[in-house]
């Protein structure tokens, strides 16, 4: 079992983690089969996470578009799995 | 053979098997604790998220998006953890299913007005997953075998998109009006239809039931006489269809054009491989719903040049975007409005967002010189001449050539002369609308359906009036497509009637069997009534007994 592993990406999606977004995200979070957890903020000011396999926490974070969000999970190339999710988050879907 | 009154849309009769849509089921007020109810709650949810994706994968684009996320939403690991708190707490297992989903309901509401419809999802699942629990059969639609006739309380758009519109015969709901979203897709398809039935929801399913739009009833285990009039009604209705074809035009030959009206890009192929002389009424708000953000340029001009395409040299009159608080676009802020259908709609959204109105009429131009055709195009909600002379400008700035301004609104009717004198080349008469302004009666007002009644002489004087205007002047509405009316109308001074493809034959079918001076004598006697029913009795004295058997 690695570390735990963190990382922030910058809501890209123009309608923030609403809709399509979320559910692309939350369906890819469940695919890397990790418990990964995602948060509003960054650093000191991050809120509290959620779990990123469930669209409705995820919906209910209401991050929007610019916001930072903080990605977390342990495991198995948890790591490359974040740069993943991270890269998701940051391509805006609705262009 | 009971029998149930209520409001027939249209003239059409059917006959077929009562299918009756259960409203949602609630958890019981004394509902027991049940600590063992995990496994079985689970169950319940995996089969909704089952058949929901199962759905998902059989439907496109934009529908098939909203149930994918909505299986995920099924499927919810969250969700599940808080279902599993309340039971471990005391609660009955459909009652934690509900409150779990309440919690989440109010998070999503506090999150803003995008997430507003995902809660109207998320009540579906858990309506379903309830009665599940409950060993209830789930809300909704289910699958038909045959002709049935679908009754229900009311139709939402989602029960109406999941029905197979080949096998409904006929649609009863208790609620709704003749102007309601049921009944604008039940003229859509040519689908017989009653609304503001008391006690339709009684019917027991899976009995043979005939209902018959144009005397307003519904009978239950109808005798073989009422069944064999209603199947020879509609076989002359069938025949009618194949027999004649071509241009409106009344026994004496002026022609009365005869056109489509169409919403989506798909309903304007539909139509146009119909017999029809165009589309009177292109409703371009239907390609902006469910969009977050506005359609782009060359998106519009992709989607207008699609339907323009499809009717090659017939002609097209496209309305310009008709949103506002009735009908909220999530990228328009609309405000809390007292009175929506008295609000900022229509042409008037153009005050705040002129922006919206010239990224479509630049779209529409663009896709006019593609495709080397020449659109009408036509505001809606204009109450002055001032707004009529700016749409104009507008228009003819973007390159347009035929600009018109629908007449809704009374104000628009009395002086229809000077709104055309303003710089139009056209007028539309929206019947729906104008008959809800003139009346002062909320179109989706179900209780009110007597003063909604398009033949109110009120309602026919204002028509009266925009008929005198000396450019061409059409209506679009539910009006249209009643056969009798129709005459009354061309009686009126109109000269092209926009409707739902499958109400074009019995519409042409009146006109070839009247002239215009007996059309104009039905106008005038319609107009002396004192009310709806003396008016149609009227113009019915008047009418030819092949028009008044359809």
């Amino acid at each position: 079992m690695s570390d735990s592993v963190t990382r922030t990406a910058v809501v890209a999606s123009r309608v923030g983690l609403h809709a399509r977004p979320a559910s692309l995200f939350v369906q890819a979070a469940a695919a890397t089969g990790l418990p990964v957890t995602i948060a509003v903020g960054d650093g000191d000011s991050v809120g509290d996470p959620v779990d990123a396999r469930s669209i409705l926490m995820v919906m209910g974070l209401g991050a929007k578009h610019g916001d930072t969000v903080t990605l977390s999970a342990e495991g198995e190339n948890a790591e490359a799995a974040l740069a993943e999710l991270a890269k998701l988050i940051e391509t805006d879907h609705d262009a | 053979m009971p029998e149930f009154h209520g409001v027939g849309v249209g003239t059409g009769a059917a006959v077929g098997t009562a299918v009756v849509l259960a409203p949602a089921a609630r958890p019981p007020a004394d509902e027991p604790p049940d600590t063992d109810a995990g496994p079985r709650i689970r169950a319940a949810f995996d089969a909704v998220a089952g058949s929901l994706r199962e759905r998902a994968d059989k439907a496109a684009g934009t529908t098939a998006e909203v149930l994918q996320a909505t299986a995920l939403m099924a499927a919810d690991p969250g969700l599940l953890a808080v279902v599993d708190q309340k039971l471990s707490r005391g609660a009955g297992p459909a009652t934690a299913v509900d409150q779990a989903v309440e919690q989440f309901c109010e998070v999503l509401a506090a999150s803003g007005p995008y997430l507003a419809e995902r809660v109207t999802d998320l009540r579906d699942v858990r309506d379903r997953v309830v009665a599940r629990v409950l060993g209830l059969a789930e809300p909704g639609v289910p699958q038909l075998t045959g002709p049935s006739v679908v009754i229900a309380r009311d139709l939402a758009p989602a029960d109406t998109a999941a029905l197979d519109l080949t096998l409904v015969a006929g649609i009863v709901t208790e609620l709704g009006g003749p102007t309601s979203h049921t009944a604008i897709i039940a003229a859509q398809f040519g689908i017989p239809c009653l609304v503001r039935v008391a006690g339709a929801l009684q019917v027991a399913a899976g009995v043979t039931v005939a209902l018959d739009a144009r005397a307003g009833t519904l009978t239950t285990d109808p005798g073989s006489e009422v069944v064999a009039a209603i199947e020879a009604r509609r076989a002359a209705r069938a025949a009618l269809a194949a027999s004649a074809g071509g241009p409106g035009r009344t026994a004496d030959g002026t022609a009365v054009q005869l056109l489509a009206n169409v919403g989506t890009v798909e309903d304007a192929g539909r139509a146009a491989a119909q017999d029809v002389e165009g589309v009177g009424l292109f409703r371009t708000e239907v390609l902006f719903l469910d969009r977050t953000s506005a359609p782009t340029l060359a998106e519009q001009t992709d989607a207008y040049e699609t339907v323009l395409a499809a009717f090659g040299t017939r002609k097209v009159v496209v309305r310009t975007l008709d949103a506002g608080a009735d009908k909220p676009l999530a990228f328009v802020e609309s405000a809390d409005e007292e009175n929506p259908a008295l609000g900022v709609r229509g042409l008037r959204t153009a005050r705040r967002h002129p922006e919206l109105l010239a990224t479509q009429l630049q779209a529409l131009a663009a896709a006019a010189e593609r495709t080397g055709t020449d659109p009408w195009v036509m505001a809606p909600m204009v109450s002055t001449p001032a707004e009529a002379a700016e749409f104009a400008t507008t228009a003819r700035a973007a390159g347009l050539r035929h600009v018109g301004a629908m007449v809704e609104v009374p104000a628009a009717a009395l002086r229809a002369g000077q709104l055309v004198a303003a710089g139009l080349d056209f007028v539309s008469i929206g019947t729906n609308d104008l008959t809800q302004y003139t009346m002062a009666a909320d179109r989706l007002e179900g209780e009110l359906a007597d003063l909604l009644d398009p033949w109110q002489p009120a309602v026919l004087q204002l028509v009266a009036l925009t008929g005198t205007v000396d450019v061409p002047v059409g209506v679009c509405g539910e009006a249209a497509r009643d056969p009798l009316l129709a005459l009354v109308l061309v009686g009126l001074g109109v000269r092209s009637l926009s409707m739902a493809p499958a109400s074009v034959p019995a519409v042409r079918f009146a006109l070839s069997r009247t002239d215009l001076a007996t059309c104009e004598a039905m106008a005038q006697s319609a107009l002396a009534a004192d009310d709806p029913d003396q008016a149609r009795d009227a113009a019915a004295r008047l009418a030819d007994q092949g028009v008044l058997a359809l």
